[in-house]
């Protein structure tokens, strides 16, 4: 059985402030899709809300995964079932090192019966593991002894985040600017580390500005998300065509989405 | 069997416990002294710095009894090998254990005794060995401070002391267990001498008989360090969750001697310590490692004073607290440097954790310096765990409930880096982890 995400009509408030207004988007395993659009129209709060994200509130619509209803899910239990986001400014957790988050996150996901207490995978097979992982991704093996993005630079962050998402092995990874903040060469590496772990062994929503990260893993769907609905969808062509020349387009031929992306920006400047 | 008789702590009760210990009249003179001035003496008011914070009008000391009599007795606390949790995977030089003041069991290593250490019962080495408790006893603070501390220098009993001589290296650790039954009274003193060059390390722990227990612990700790000693002690406090703890604890640390002191204080219902570290002799360093943790409505105060008299020392003191439910930690430090003290570098940290909306952490950090030519730094944080800490965590497959732990326990962490002995860090990360409740 092929493995499905799908959403359907997915409204979205934080707080009174509709931000999804009718989402729709069916991402198959194996499958990559890229989601584009300006600031502000809401693509990092599909990738939240997906995630369960207790600030953003569902207000109508549907997530289900092979048909198990995802809203139902508490956010851990969302990763779980094997769904998995790279988020764009990942959190410090002081204190906690890099492999024994990763081990208790690795245990959790691939044992998702496992209760709280029970053994963790075994230290040295883990820790065997993270190492093929780590060289692959050409990182130091300290990384593993530092503790989750205290102090990391922006690019070690991005990479900390693909590190997981390669340990992880989710059904659905949702890759929310894992290139951005990065110089050539680390884009480079990161979307090359993604294609490999990635690419259709998982399905694939890359959220990105840059074409770099799409070159490695040409999209078969685009979809382009303007004042909170996706208001196109093609093939790799629509991506390549908005790289060229931007939105302007779209924001001409959407004037209503359009409009409640400028008001969305609006009330986010005001706060 | 010994015959425990129940005193209380006003004169006839002072009189019955004089009476039922056979004691050398220095030592009876200095109770005797300790009791005339702790007996004059008010209790503690609210108005009084030291106590604005910690409310003790609930507490009557009427409703405890001294534990009179031998010290040495019988244990009313069947399983104590399970109470006790610094033992695991260490191998020991000597043991001593008390469970309300009565000493149940001692024992030092046969080649430790050979070299000159000394260990065990401080009441049965007043009469072996009195020349060496007598130079020692109370020098390292004075009973008079309050009445607290008055009366507990004219009550101690079942006490414990370590001494090493010149030059003797303690490899292995010894171990002070202390436990209270249920309403039970704990008056220990600690008596720890470290003579030239010495190392020892002392792994002490007070632990209540169940989390629950209700008691008393009027105790004080002196640790007497004279030039280039080594010492490294851990003071685990467990107390039952009804437990009233007062405590004076206070180092006095010659020249270029090394103080390595840890302390985690999770259990009783009210606490208030007195922790110092007098820095006497050139080139003295001192490190504290404090931990509190407290649930329910825990409180917890510990007043720091790190006390530079001499010139060229160090000390670094980090205190890491973090609060559930409605409890409150307090924490109080100051760094004093004299006059003479020139080239001082002093460092104090106080960083809390406010887990719940009805928890509270007062952090007064303060300096007092007379010299002019020092470096001293205090810094003291509060914060709250962080919501998208535990998110980001939860994305990652973790329960909220085992987001909270690992938040707490990395927070901790940065104590923990600093504890060089794995058997004491393992067992103080699993006494937070028991702590930890799940939150909303």
């Amino acid at each position: 059985m092929t493995h499905v995400l799908k959403i359907e009509d997915l409204h979205v408030n934080v707080g009174e402030k509709p931000i999804l207004r009718g989402v729709n988007l069916t991402i198959n395993h194996g499958e990559t899709h890229a989601l584009m659009g300006p600031n502000g129209s809401g693509k990092s709060t599909l990738g939240l809300a997906i995630m369960g994200h207790p600030g953003y509130d569902v207000t109508g619509g549907k997530i289900s995964l092979d048909g198990k209803d995802v809203l139902a899910m508490e956010p851990d239990e969302r990763a779980r079932e094997g769904i998995f986001m790279a988020f764009q400014r990942p959190m410090a957790i002081p204190g906690v090192k890099m492999a024994d988050f990763l081990r208790h996150a690795t245990t959790n996901v691939r044992r998702p019966d496992r209760k709280e207490g029970e053994e963790l995978i075994p230290m040295r097979e883990f820790r065997k593991e993270l190492k093929e992982k780590m060289s692959h991704l050409r990182m130091d093996v300290e990384f593993a002894r530092r503790y989750v993005n205290d102090g990391f630079s922006g690019g070690e962050m991005k990479r900390a985040e693909i590190l997981q998402l390669a340990m992880l092995q989710p059904k659905f990874a949702l890759l929310d600017e894992t290139d951005s903040g990065l110089d050539a060469d680390a884009v480079r590496l990161a979307s090359e580390s993604i294609a490999e772990i990635g690419q259709g062994k998982m399905g694939l929503l890359i959220i990105t500005h840059h074409d770099k990260l799409l070159e490695h893993n040409p999209p078969e769907f685009t979809h382009v998300m303007l004042g909170g609905r996706l208001v196109e969808t093609g093939g790799r062509e629509l991506a390549d065509e908005l790289h060229e020349n931007g939105y302007d387009r779209i924001r001409n031929a959407y004037p209503d989405a359009e409009a409640a992306n400028q008001e969305m920006l609006a009330e986010e400047a005001a706060i | 069997m010994t015959q425990t008789t129940l005193t209380n702590f006003d004169q006839a009760g002072f009189d019955a416990f004089i009476e039922s210990r056979d004691e050398p009249d220095w030592l009876l003179a200095m109770r005797r002294e300790a009791w005339q001035h702790g007996s004059a003496m008010r209790w503690p008011e609210r108005r009084h710095e030291e106590w604005i914070r910690t409310d003790i009008r609930a507490f009557q000391i009427g409703k405890y009894s001294v534990p009179a009599g031998p010290d040495q007795g019988e244990s009313t606390v069947a399983d104590r090998e399970q109470v006790h949790q610094l033992l695991q995977d260490v191998e020991l030089a000597g043991r001593i254990e008390t469970v309300d003041s009565k000493v149940v069991g001692e024992n030092l290593d046969e080649a430790a005794a050979q070299r000159g250490v000394v260990f065990g019962s401080l009441s049965r080495l007043c009469k072996t060995h009195p020349d060496l408790v007598r130079k020692h006893l109370f020098t390292a603070f004075d009973p008079d401070e309050d009445k607290f501390a008055a009366l507990h220098a004219a009550f101690w009993s079942g006490g414990q002391i370590l001494y090493v001589p010149r030059g003797v290296v303690l490899e292995r650790p010894v171990h002070i267990g202390s436990i209270l039954s249920e309403g039970g009274t704990d008056t220990t003193h600690t008596l720890i001498i470290l003579e030239d060059g010495a190392e020892a390390t002392v792994l002490h722990e007070s632990n209540g008989a169940s989390t629950s227990a209700s008691g008393l612990h009027l105790g004080a700790v002196e640790l007497i360090q004279k030039p280039g000693s080594h010492l490294r002690y851990v003071n685990l406090q467990e107390w039952g969750h009804k437990t009233y703890n007062f405590a004076q604890q206070k180092a006095s640390v010659d020249r270029d001697a090394t103080l390595q002191w840890t302390l985690a204080a999770m259990g009783s219902m009210l606490s208030k310590v007195n922790q110092t570290v007098d820095l006497v002799g050139p080139g003295a360093n001192s490190q504290v490692n404090g931990v509190m943790f407290t649930e329910a409505r825990q409180h917890i105060a510990y007043h720091t004073l790190q006390h530079h008299k001499a010139p060229g020392c160090r000390s670094d003191f980090l205190y890491k607290a973090a609060q559930q439910d409605k409890s409150r930690t307090v924490w109080r430090g100051m760094i004093k440097v004299d006059k003479d003290a020139q080239k001082t570098d002093g460092y104090q940290r106080n960083d809390n954790l406010v887990l719940s909306n009805t928890s509270r952490a007062d952090s007064i950090p303060g300096l007092e310096i007379e010299a002019d030519d020092v470096r001293c730094t205090h810094g003291s944080t509060t914060a709250k765990v962080d919501e998208e800490q535990i998110f980001y965590a939860r994305c990652r497959g973790f329960t909220r409930k085992e987001a909270t732990r690992m938040i707490v326990s990395g927070f901790f962490q940065q104590i923990f880096d600093r504890i060089s002995i794995e058997s004491v860090r393992e067992a103080l990360a699993a006494a937070i982890a028991r702590q930890v409740r799940e939150y909303e």
